[in-house]
């Protein structure tokens, strides 16, 4: 298990009689190798629990174990083996893409060579630029580059392909799998849900300091198991019915409408989408909507 | 890409997973037998040369930082004239001296305040953060990169100064030593209240009040562009208990002829006062600057 978090804790004191409890009770495994997606609104507790995780915040209660030790009290040979890609940053604007890479690798035991890393992010033809000329998917992956420095072993992405062109996503995409498939744990903080489904084999849901749901993106919150809406077309206008047993209709549609070919025309049959179970999951929290104080 | 294992790229998903457990173990062994972290030492040399690197290709900063003092040196300098009461010392070598300590406090406390307050709002304190950079690595490589940016202000001030307004180099072995000790304790404590100071701005464009407000008033009321000694008693007390006015005492006592040490408040150069005070706000500054700094965002 590379990450274990039980019971998690933290309450903010945004005034002196004032508490706001910004994560209560919170449970996340990930396993080692694994990709899981946290997700939830802005103010939801993400950046905290983050910052918990990697040792930069304390906790109020509860057991956290990352990388089999407790982030509170680990070192700087505990954050060698974590790689943190931050949300959008403007740092190092003077200096080269190869600059910062060679000298953010001098803080680590154990790096890659420079050269192979940036050929490995895409960035080959841009080694000699200041990272200032650089567009903003160029700059996120600069900012991938500096988190795999170290050769991680858990690596943490911050809404990693905010401002990446659809194309620039999918690259992201591939070089996420293939870290992955290569035996690094990865948890990934994101606001896209398609990037979440394209990516995780978890996702967790975190709504006013707390998991809602959590489970395979294809399974969340029972989604696979939940009604179904069927659409055909019949008598020339678009028909369509919600049912617990969409196999049972098609069949009886297949037996009922179907063609010469065997085709029931314009067969569509939909579960609720990630967005719509996640938009439920977010809405229907016990604490109700999210208060601007509850942000970290 | 490569993987950072040896798995290929296109191993499945199970099969993935199972070297996941084997990646872990081994890395985790290397952790502790494998490559020692690298040491505080060359860390910091690292983030010095880094530091020195990112200013001198920020133009703007340069240009700043190099042509104010000497912009002011050269017009004052003509247009100040006469000598320093019955001394005989002429008042251009006393302000020179002044210019190249209010040059060293601009490069240092005003540049490095400002530049944390910059990191703070473009994200290299959080990345830092992340890393396992030695914390005291960061703090160090702004003590390198001030002292080596006051040191090319102060060259720059004294060929100026020699060339043109009648500074002296020192004579002596002792007069260099004095300049030399001088020069970096007044960088050190100017540079560490800078750091100090650096949590207070909240935001980047609000740091330019912040450092420039105090060097300013201080350079007005330590004896650079006024003799100290024809300041009100009051100013004169406020100003001791800043590190400029020693800083200014200090270069004094290098740059201008022994009969001008008539010409101060106390008729000497009162070189172990300067270092005490110097020593005192270097001290003061590093604590405040341990118990003080913030590398995240207030919570």
């Amino acid at each position: 298990m590379a990450v274990r978090v039980r019971g998690l804790r933290k309450i903010y004191r945004p005034a002196r009689y004032r508490q706001v409890s910004a994560l209560n009770n919170l449970d996340l495994d990930i396993g080692a190798g694994e990709i899981v997606a946290l997700l939830g609104p802005n103010g939801a507790g993400k950046t905290t629990a983050v910052q918990i995780l990697t040792g930069h915040r304390r906790r109020d209660a509860g057991e956290v174990t990352v990388l089999g030790a407790d982030p509170a009290g680990a070192g700087r040979a505990w954050r060698a083996r974590i790689g943190i890609v931050p949300q959008q940053a403007s740092d190092f604007a003077e200096l080269t893409v190869l600059e910062v890479i060679r000298h953010l690798a001098r803080y680590y035991p154990a790096r890659r060579e420079a050269g192979d890393l940036i050929d490995a992010v895409g960035l080959a033809g841009q080694a000699g630029t200041r990272l200032r000329r650089l567009s903003g998917g160029q700059r996120r992956r600069v900012d991938l580059a500096l988190g795999l420095l170290g050769q991680p072993e858990l690596l943490v992405l911050d809404e990693p392909t905010t401002g990446l062109d659809p194309a620039g996503r999918r690259q992201f995409w591939d070089l996420i799998r293939q870290l992955a498939a290569g035996g690094t744990t990865i948890l990934l903080c994101t606001h896209y849900l398609d990037e979440a489904e394209a990516l995780a084999s978890r996702v967790a849901v975190l709504a006013a300091g707390t998991i809602v749901a959590a489970g395979p993106p294809a399974a969340l919150a029972g989604r696979d198991a939940a009604a179904a809406t069927v659409c055909w077309h019949e008598h020339g206008a678009a028909q369509s019915e919600r049912t617990s047993t969409p196999a049972r209709l098609v069949a009886a549609l297949a037996a009922r409408v179907a063609g010469p070919d065997g085709e029931i025309p314009g067969l569509t049959v939909t579960r609720p989408s990630l967005e719509d179970t996640y938009l439920r999951l977010i809405g229907a929290t016990p604490n109700g909507p999210v208060t601007p104080e509850e942000t970290s | 890409m490569t993987a950072t294992s040896g798995n290929p790229p296109t191993a499945s998903y199970q099969a993935s997973q199972h070297g996941a457990s084997q990646h872990g173990a081994s890395q985790h062994g290397a952790s502790q037998h494998g490559p020692p972290l690298p040491s505080l030492l060359r860390t910091s040399v690292a983030r010095g040369r880094l530091e020195i690197t990112s200013f001198f290709r920020d133009r703007e900063s340069v240009i700043f930082t190099f042509s104010l003092p000497v912009i002011l040196l050269v017009v004052f300098g003509e247009v100040f004239h006469g000598t320093i009461g019955s001394t005989g010392v002429a008042f251009r070598q006393y302000f020179t001296a002044g210019i190249i300590a209010s040059g060293i406090m601009s490069a240092t406390f005003v540049n490095v305040g400002a530049s944390v307050a910059m990191d703070r709002a473009d994200g290299t304190l959080t990345r830092l953060a992340g890393t396992p950079m030695p914390p005291a690595a960061y703090f160090a490589g702004k003590g390198i990169a001030a002292l080596a940016v006051a040191a090319a202000e102060a060259g720059l001030l004294l060929a100026i100064g020699t060339a043109a307004f009648g500074l002296r180099l020192p004579g002596t072995a002792g007069g260099w030593l004095t300049l030399g000790w001088v020069f970096v304790l007044g960088t050190a404590a100017c540079a560490v209240l800078g750091l100090a100071l650096s949590s207070a701005p909240r935001s980047p464009r609000g740091s330019s009040a912040v450092f420039n407000l105090p060097y300013l008033v201080l350079s007005f009321i330590s004896g650079v562009y006024v003799v100290f000694r024809d300041l009100p008693p009051v100013l004169q007390q406020v100003a001791a208990l800043f590190p400029l006015k020693w800083l200014c005492q200090g270069l004094r006592s290098v740059f201008l002829p022994a009969a001008a040490a008539a010409a101060e408040p106390a008729r000497g150069w009162e070189l172990g006062k300067v270092a005490l005070v110097l020593g005192a706000w270097f001290v003061a500054g590093l604590v405040l600057c341990m118990t003080t700094f913030r590398w995240l965002d207030r919570e």
